[in-house]
């Protein structure tokens, strides 16, 4: 009865979370001020943090809070309030015989993931990082003992490319004052 | 009776939905900073349905992958909305519709 009572739960704040994500991003694309967007979008990365815990990733889950909702959105508000966005919000948004095919595919899209994801069973290896083991050695001890020993050299590549993105960033919104004069 | 818990098609349909509104705001949205977002919001979908795998499969692996996929969508949001504050200040707009060239 207790793991009933248990299983329950899980069911509904996976339903509430689901329903929380699907409204949020549903809002996201169809708000018409981006800082709305963006707000809405903070609100889809909180619910889908969430989601990892019940999945028993809570390094992911804090990761998904620090870096998605906080770094990244941060910049993308960032950026929207430093442009200005006026005349864009004055038009409105049109309805395009192009954007109703688009849905339609992406609609079709959805269905094809349905068929493969619902028909097919789980195969493949299953591992040995069982919740239980790895709530034993702590969820963040047991992800870097292989990151950094089997991922260890996609580890250094991905410190390239965050190098490559600072210096890009950097160069790419410097004013080229040389070519102006 | 013992309900059944939450199965990997539930999670894995939920990743599809979301994908899904990304892709369509990706297709309907001119925006070029909302299109970014869409596609954020993609990115998130993959990476709901890689933690499933794994906690399903009892692997880290789909952990290691979501890790290195949020470094990606980093260092593309830093450079993307680096290109977004240069087309603004030289064109004026980041509607994607009107922006059609790489040099001019």
């Amino acid at each position: 009865m207790a793991e009933n009572v248990v299983i329950l739960f899980q069911w509904l704040v996976f339903l509430g979370i689901g329903l929380v994500c699907i409204f949020a991003s549903i809002m996201v694309v169809s708000k018409k001020n981006p800082v709305h967007c963006a707000l809405w979008m903070v609100l889809t990365f909180l619910a889908t943090a969430g989601l990892y815990v019940m999945l028993h990733s809570q390094f992911i889950a804090i990761v998904q809070v620090i870096v998605y909702a906080g770094a990244i959105m941060m910049l993308i508000l960032f950026v929207v309030m430093l442009l200005d966005l006026e005349v864009e919000l004055r038009s409105r948004l049109k309805f395009l015989y192009s954007k109703a095919i688009g849905g339609l595919f992406a609609v079709l899209l959805m269905l094809g993931i349905f068929y493969a994801v619902t028909t097919r069973v789980l195969k493949g290896n299953v591992g040995s990082f069982t919740p239980e083991k790895m709530s034993a050695v702590g969820n963040v001890k047991a992800v870097g003992k292989v990151l950094f020993t089997e991922y260890l050299f996609p580890f250094e590549v991905a410190s390239i490319l965050l190098v490559v993105g600072i210096v890009g960033a950097v160069i790419m919104s410097k004013r080229r004052e040389a070519r102006k004069e | 009776m013992i309900i059944p818990t939450v199965p990997p098609a539930c999670y894995l349909v939920l990743g599809a939905i979301l994908f899904t509104i990304g892709v369509i705001g990706v297709l309907t949205r001119r925006n070029a900073i909302v299109v970014f977002m869409c596609i954020e919001l993609m990115l998130n979908a993959v990476n709901v349905s890689f933690i499933t795998l794994s906690r399903f499969l009892n692997s880290p692996h789909g952990v290691m992958f979501v890790f290195f996929v949020m470094a990606v969508a980093a260092a593309e949001a830093a450079v993307g909305l680096a290109i977004f504050v240069q087309l603004y200040r030289t064109r004026e707009t980041i509607n994607v519709d009107e922006i059609n060239l790489m040099k001019w």
